[in-house]
C-alpha cells in the first residue's frame, strides 16, 4: 500500500471534552450526535405513534400528559402532526444520510474528513435547533400545530383563528422546518464537494461503493429541493407574521371571523411543498438503497448484481423526482390534464426502483447467503420495498387516487416503503456497521429476534391498512365515531394498534443490544464481515483523522466478492494486486 | 461472526423467512379474494370504469408480488450458506435492458389505460340540463345549495356569514335571486339525473367524498371546482371530509340521498316552503 | 439464467495474476490521480463548494420567482407599484462593483498587493453602497404607501429585494474576510477566486431579479 501524506486535515484530536464529544468537527462524532440525535426523534416519534393507536382504539383511555388525561380531537392533530414531522425529518432525511453518511463517506472515499468540517458542525447544530424548536411547540400557549407533517395552507396560515395550535404552535413549526432547510443545504454541500474532491487514488466514480453513489444522489436532491422548501416557509410565514396574502385568498371567514387577505392561492404551497416533498421521499429512501446493495452484497457473498445498472437508476430516480410532485395533488384541483402527465412520470420512476429491486434479486441468486442480523433487515427491505412500491402503481392512476387519496390505504404505503423500508435500512446499517463504529459487535441473538418480531410486526400493522382504505377510512381521524362505515372497522384497528404494541415493544431489544453492546459487546475485529470496502481496512476504533495520514489507493470495483482464482471470498478494494493470495 | 458454526448459515432463518413470506403472500391474497373488506358497489357509471381499472392494476400487481415475495423466498432457501462457494457473477446487460422495458411497458400502459376514466370524471363539460348544486365546506360542516324555482343562485357575501342568524353562507339578502336557494345540511339528488357540483369552501381547504360515488375533490377556498356524474341508484350514502381541515375534522359528516325524481320533486317544493315561512 | 460475465482480463486486473504492482487501472479517468487525500490542490474544495452552494441559492430564489409567476398569474388583485428610481442606480453600482473586483483579482494575480487592496476595498464599499441604496428604495416604496402587506407585488418586491440583499451582506462579509481576515487553510488566491464568483453570481442575479420586478410588477 502507498503511503500519501495529505497537507490538509492531517490533524491532532482536539483534547478537551468539549471540543472533543460537543463542538466536535470530526466526521465521525458529528455522524454519531446525528445518529442520536435521530434516536431521541424516532423514540417521541414511536411514543406518538403509540398515543396514536391508543387512542383510536381506547377513546376514552387515560394518558399521562394529558388535559384530564384524555386525548382531545385537538391533541390526537398534535400527536400526528408532531409524529410526522419527528418522522419525516428529524429521522428519516437525518440518519441515513447525515448520520451514517457523514460517518462513513469520507472513510469509503478514504478522506481524512468531510470537505468543510465546521460547515458540518454548523449543520449538525442548526439541525439540533431545529429540533428544540419543534420540541418547545408542544410546551406553548395553545400547544403544538395541528396542521398535519405538510401543513396545508390556509389552515397553516391562517393563525390562532383557524384552531389551537395554530397560532404560536405552527409558527414555531415553520420556523424549525426553516431550520432544518438551512442546516440540510449546508449538509448536501459538504456530502457533494467531499465527494467530488476527497476521492482517494483510484476510486474513480464507477468504483464507488452504492453506499457513496447514494449519499451523493440524496445530497444533490437535498440541496436542490431544500431550499425551495425554505423559500415556501419563509412566504408562510409572512403570511402568518405580517398579513401578506401568498397562500391566503379572498374572503375567507373562519368560525365567522372575516379574514383580511386577498387573492392568494392555497395551491401555490401545494406546488412548492410538494416540489420538495417528493424529492424528499427519495432523500430517505436512497442512501437505505445504497446501504441494502451494500450489505445484500457482503453477505451473498457476491458482487451487486448489475452494478451500473444500480448506479443509473439511483441517478434516474434522483432525475424524475423532481417531475412527479403533482401526484400528491390529483383532487387537489389542479389541472386535470397535467394530473395525466404527473402521472406517466410517476409510473416511469417506478422503472429504475423495478430495477434495482430485479438486481437485489439477482444479487441474492447463486449466492453464499449468510443470516446476519444486518443481512435479515436488507432482505426485510427488499420485501417491503416490492410490497410498498405495488400499492405506489395504485396511487400513482389518478382514477384510483381519487378513491385512494387521504384515506388509511396511503398511510399502509407511505410508511411500508418510505417509513419501515428506510427504517429497516438503518437497522441493517447499524448492525453491519457497529462493530466499526464502537469495537464491539451487538449480540447477534437479540438482533434476529429484533428483526423476526419487526417484520411481521410492520406487516401487521400496516397491511390492514391498505384494507381500510379500500372501505375508505379517512386518515387524520380523531374518532370514527361519526360515520357508520368507518364505525364498523373497529375490531381492524384494534388489531392494527395490538400489533403496533407488540412492534415498539420489541424496539427495546434494539435500544438494550445498542447501549449494552457499546460497553459489554464482543470486541470486535477489524473487518468481522469479510468486507471489501475501504471502511474495514481501518483500524478499529478508527483513528481520529481516519487514515492516519497514510491514504490507500484503491485498486479495484467495491464489491469483489468470490472471485474464481483468489484463495479467500473477497478482495478489499485497497489491497495491491501483487498482495492478493491466489487460490491453490 | 461469519465462522461456519454459528447459525448465520443454517436452514432455521431461511425456513422462518420462507413461511412468513408465504404466509404474507397467502393472507394478502385471501383477504383480496374473499374481499373481506372492500370497496362498496359503486353507483355511477364512472364508478364502474374505476373499478374496472382497479380490478386490472389488481391483478398486474396481484401477479408481481406473488412471484417477488415467492421469487425472493426461493432465493433466500435455495442459497442460504450450506458450504457451497457462490457464483461470481457481475451481472447481465440483456437481462437489464428486457426486465427494464417489461416493466416501462407494463406501467405506462396502465397509466395510459387509467387516464380514461379519469378523463371522463374530469375533461368533459356537464351535460345539459344538469341539476346544479353547490357544495361548501365550513369548519366543520357541509352545506349544500340548491338555486331554487328560480334556478339562479343568489349572490353570497362573506361579511353576510352568520351561522347564529342562519345564514352559515352569507346569503345576500338585497338579492332577489337568493329569496328561494335552499340551503340544506345533507345532500338530496334525484336518481338517473346529470348532476353538477360545484365545490368550494369558505375557510380552509376541505375534501368532499362519497364512497359509492367513487369521487373524491378538494374544496379550495378562493375556487370553485365543478365536478359531475349520475346516479344509478337511490339510498343514502355517507359525505366525508377527506383533507385536514381542524380539530372537527373526524366529525365533518353529511348523508347524501338519492331519491326518485318524484320524491326528490317533493322535498325541493317542501323546502321551499319552508323558506317562504 | 444470467451468464457470468467474467473475461480472463477480468480476473487478471481484480487478483493481478498477470502483472505485479499496476497502477490503479485508470477506468475514471486520468483526473484520478489528483483526487482524495492525495489531493495535489485541496484547494479545489472550496471552488467546488461554492460552485454547489450557489446551485442551492439559485433554487431558493428561482422557487420565489416560480411563486411570483404563479401568483402574479392569477390576476385579478395585482396592483403594479412605482419601482423606486434608485434601483437604477443601484443596479449600476453593484455593475461597477463586478468590475472592480475582476481589477481586483487581475492586480492580485500580478503580484500587486496594495493595489489589489484598494481595489478589493473598493468592491466592498460599493457593495455597501448598494445596501444603502436598497434601503432607500424600500423608504421609498413605503412613503409611497407600499407595505410589504398592501398588495402580493410589493410583497414579492420586499421577499426578493431582501433575500438577495441578505445574500449580499453575506458577499460583503466574504469581501471583508477574505481582504483583512486571517485565513487558515483557506489561501488568499482561492479566497478571491471564490468570493468573485459569488459576487459575481448575485450581480448577475440581481440584474436578473430587477428585470424581473421591473418588467412583471
Amino acid at each position: 500500500m502507498s503511503a500519501h501524506v495529505s497537507p490538509i486535515h492531517h490533524s491532532e484530536a482536539p483534547k478537551g471534552f468539549i471540543r472533543h464529544y460537543i463542538f466536535s468537527l470530526d466526521h465521525k462524532i458529528i455522524g454519531t450526535q446525528y445518529i442520536l440525535l435521530g434516536l431521541s426523534a424516532v423514540t417521541i416519534g414511536m411514543i406518538l405513534s403509540m398515543i396514536v393507536r391508543l387512542h383510536l382504539v381506547w377513546p376514552n383511555a387515560h394518558i399521562w400528559g394529558f388535559a384530564n388525561g384524555i386525548v382531545s380531537p385537538e391533541d390526537y392533530l398534535r400527536v400526528i402532526t408532531m409524529h410526522g414531522t419527528l418522522m419525516v425529518f428529524f429521522v428519516l432525511t437525518t440518519v441515513p444520510q447525515s448520520g451514517f453518511g457523514n460517518y462513513f463517506l469520507p472513510i469509503q472515499i478514504g478522506a481524512p474528513d468531510m470537505a468543510f468540517p465546521t460547515l458540518n458542525m454548523l449543520s449538525f447544530w442548526t439541525t439540533f435547533l431545529a429540533l428544540l424548536v419543534l420540541l418547545a411547540s408542544a410546551f406553548v400557549p395553545g400547544g403544538a400545530a395541528i396542521g398535519g407533517w405538510t401543513a396545508y395552507a390556509p389552515l397553516s396560515a391562517l393563525g390562532q383563528v383557524a384552531g389551537p395550535g395554530q397560532g404560536l404552535g405552527q409558527t414555531l413549526w415553520v420556523v424549525s422546518i426553516a431550520l432544518f432547510c438551512g442546516g440540510s443545504l449546508m449538509s448536501a454541500i459538504n456530502f457533494l464537494g467531499t465527494t467530488i474532491d476527497l476521492r482517494t487514488k483510484g476510486l474513480s466514480l464507477m468504483r464507488m461503493p452504492l453506499t457513496v453513489w447514494g449519499w451523493f444522489i440524496t445530497a444533490c436532491l437535498a440541496l436542490l429541493a431544500f431550499g425551495v422548501l425554505l423559500a415556501a416557509c419563509i412566504l408562510l410565514l409572512l403570511d402568518r407574521l405580517a398579513q401578506t396574502s401568498f397562500f391566503i385568498p379572498s374572503d375567507l371567514s373562519v368560525s365567522g371571523v372575516l379574514q383580511h387577505h386577498a387573492g392568494g392561492s392555497p395551491l401555490l404551497w401545494q406546488h412548492l411543498f410538494w416540489f420538495f416533498g417528493h424529492p424528499e421521499v427519495y432523500i430517505a429512501i436512497l442512501p437505505a438503497m445504497g446501504i441494502i446493495s451494500h450489505v445484500l452484497s457482503t453477505f451473498s457473498r457476491k458482487p451487486v448484481f448489475g452494478y451500473k445498472a444500480m448506479v443509473y437508476s439511483l441517478t434516474a430516480i434522483g432525475f424524475l423526482s423532481f417531475a412527479v410532485w403533482g401526484h400528491h395533488m390529483f383532487i387537489s384541483g389542479m389541472n386535470p390534464y397535467s394530473a395525466l402527465a404527473f402521472s406517466i412520470l410517476t409510473l416511469v420512476i417506478g422503472v429504475p426502483s423495478a430495477i434495482k429491486t430485479f438486481n437485489w434479486l439477482g444479487t441474492l441468486w447463486g449466492g453464499t447467503i449468510r443470516f446476519t442480523a444486518a443481512m435479515l433487515f436488507a432482505i426485510g427491505f427488499v420485501s417491503l420495498f416490492v410490497t410498498g412500491g405495488l400499492s405506489g402503481i395504485f396511487l400513482a392512476q389518478p382514477a384510483l387516487d381519487l378513491y385512494l387519496h387521504d384515506t388509511s390505504y396511503v398511510i399502509g404505503h407511505f410508511h411500508l416503503i418510505m417509513g419501515v423500508a428506510a427504517i429497516f435500512a438503518m437497522f441493517a446499517a447499524s448492525y453491519y456497521w457497529f462493530p466499526k463504529m464502537f469495537g464491539r459487535m451487538m449480540n447477534e441473538h437479540l438482533g434476529k429476534i429484533h428483526f423476526w418480531c419487526t417484520f411481521v410486526g410492520v406487516y401487521c400493522i400496516f397491511m390492514p391498512m391498505h384494507y381500510l382504505g379500500y372501505v375508505g377510512e379517512a386518515r387524520r381521524y380523531a374518532s370514527t365515531e361519526s360515520v357508520n362505515f368507518m364505525m364498523a372497522l373497529h375490531p381492524v384497528n384494534k388489531f392494527i394498534s395490538f400489533a403496533a404494541f407488540f412492534t415498539a415493544t420489541a424496539q427495546l431489544l434494539f435500544y438494550w443490544n445498542f447501549f449494552w453492546s457499546i460497553k459489554h459487546g464482543k470486541p470486535a475485529e477489524r473487518n468481522p464481515w469479510h468486507a471489501t470496502t475501504l471502511e474495514w481496512s481501518v483500524a478499529t476504533p478508527v483513528p481520529h483523522d481516519n487514515f492516519a495520514g497514510d491514504y490507500p489507493t484503491v485498486y479495484r470495483g467495491p464489491y469483489e466478492y468470490s472471485i474464481p482464482g483468489a484463495a479467500d471470498d473477497f478482495v478489499p478494494q485497497h489491497l495491491a494486486p501483487d498482495e492478493v493470495v491466489k487460490a491453490g | 461472526m461469519l465462522s461456519r458454526k454459528s447459525s448465520n448459515g443454517s436452514a432455521a432463518p431461511a425456513v422462518l423467512l420462507a413461511i412468513v413470506l408465504l404466509l404474507l403472500v397467502g393472507s394478502t391474497l385471501y383477504f383480496h379474494i374473499a374481499k373481506t373488506w372492500w370497496f362498496p358497489p359503486a353507483i355511477t357509471p364512472v364508478g364502474h370504469e374505476i373499478d374496472q381499472q382497479f380490478f386490472l392494476t389488481f391483478i398486474i400487481t396481484g401477479i408481481v408480488f406473488v412471484l417477488a415475495q415467492i421469487a425472493l423466498a426461493w432465493l433466500v432457501f435455495r442459497y442460504r450458506d450450506h458450504g457451497q462457494k457462490a457464483k461470481f457473477v457481475r451481472g447481465n446487460h440483456s437481462l437489464e435492458v428486457i426486465w427494464t422495458t417489461i416493466t416501462l411497458v407494463v406501467f405506462v400502459a396502465l397509466g395510459v389505460m387509467a387516464a380514461r376514466a379519469w378523463g371522463e370524471v374530469h375533461f368533459g363539460g356537464p351535460q345539459p340540463g344538469a341539476l346544479q348544486v353547490e357544495v361548501t365546506g365550513l369548519q366543520f360542516q357541509w352545506e349544500f345549495r340548491y338555486a331554487g324555482t328560480d334556478g339562479k343562485f343568489g349572490r353570497i357575501n362573506a361579511k353576510d356569514i352568520d351561522a347564529s342568524v342562519g345564514n352559515p353562507l352569507g346569503l345576500d339578502a338585497n338579492d332577489p335571486a337568493s329569496k328561494d336557494d335552499i340551503v340544506s345540511p345533507d345532500l338530496y339528488l334525484p336518481v338517473n339525473t346529470p348532476i353538477e357540483l360545484m365545490l368550494r369552501s369558505q375557510d380552509v381547504i376541505h375534501s368532499f367524498f362519497v364512497r359509492e360515488l367513487r369521487i373524491k375533490q378538494d374544496c379550495v377556498p378562493g375556487i370553485i371546482i365543478p365536478v359531475h356524474f349520475e346516479v344509478e341508484k337511490t339510498g343514502d350514502f355517507e359525505v366525508t371530509c377527506n383533507q385536514l381541515c381542524g380539530l372537527g375534522h373526524y366529525h365533518m359528516h353529511a348523508i347524501l340521498h338519492v331519491m326518485s325524481q318524484a320524491d326528490f320533486e317533493q322535498w325541493e317544493k317542501k323546502q321551499e316552503a319552508q323558506n317562504a315561512q | 439464467m444470467p451468464m457470468p460475465h467474467l473475461t480472463a482480463t477480468d480476473e487478471i486486473e481484480i487478483i493481478g495474476a498477470g502483472g505485479g504492482a499496476k497502477p490503479p487501472a485508470g477506468s475514471g479517468g486520468g483526473d484520478d490521480s489528483r483526487r482524495g487525500g492525495s489531493s495535489a490542490n485541496p484547494q479545489r474544495v472550496y471552488v467546488t463548494g461554492i460552485t454547489i452552494a450557489m446551485g442551492g441559492i439559485l433554487m431558493f430564489f428561482m422557487a420565489l420567482v416560480s411563486a411570483f409567476i404563479v401568483r402574479k398569474g392569477l390576476g385579478g388583485d395585482w396592483i403594479p407599484f412605482a419601482m423606486p428610481r434608485i434601483l437604477w442606480l443601484d443596479t449600476a453600482i453593484l455593475l461597477v462593483s463586478s468590475g472592480t473586483l475582476v481589477h481586483a483579482r487581475r492586480l492580485f494575480k500580478r503580484g500587486d498587493r496594495p493595489g489589489f487592496r484598494h481595489w478589493w476595498l473598493v468592491t466592498t464599499i460599493l457593495g455597501l453602497l448598494f445596501l444603502a441604496g436598497q434601503f432607500i428604495a424600500w423608504r421609498q416604496m413605503v412613503a409611497a404607501g407600499f407595505y410589504l402587506a398592501s398588495n402580493a407585488s410589493n410583497s414579492f418586491f420586499y421577499v426578493l429585494t431582501a433575500a438577495h440583499g441578505l445574500h449580499l451582506l453575506g458577499g460583503i462579509a466574504a469581501l471583508l474576510f477574505v481582504g483583512w481576515g486571517r485565513l487558515r487553510k483557506l489561501t488568499l488566491s482561492t479566497g478571491t477566486e471564490i468570493v468573485s464568483y459569488y459576487w459575481h453570481f448575485l450581480d448577475g442575479l440581481w440584474v436578473f431579479l430587477f428585470l424581473l420586478l421591473l418588467l412583471g410588477r
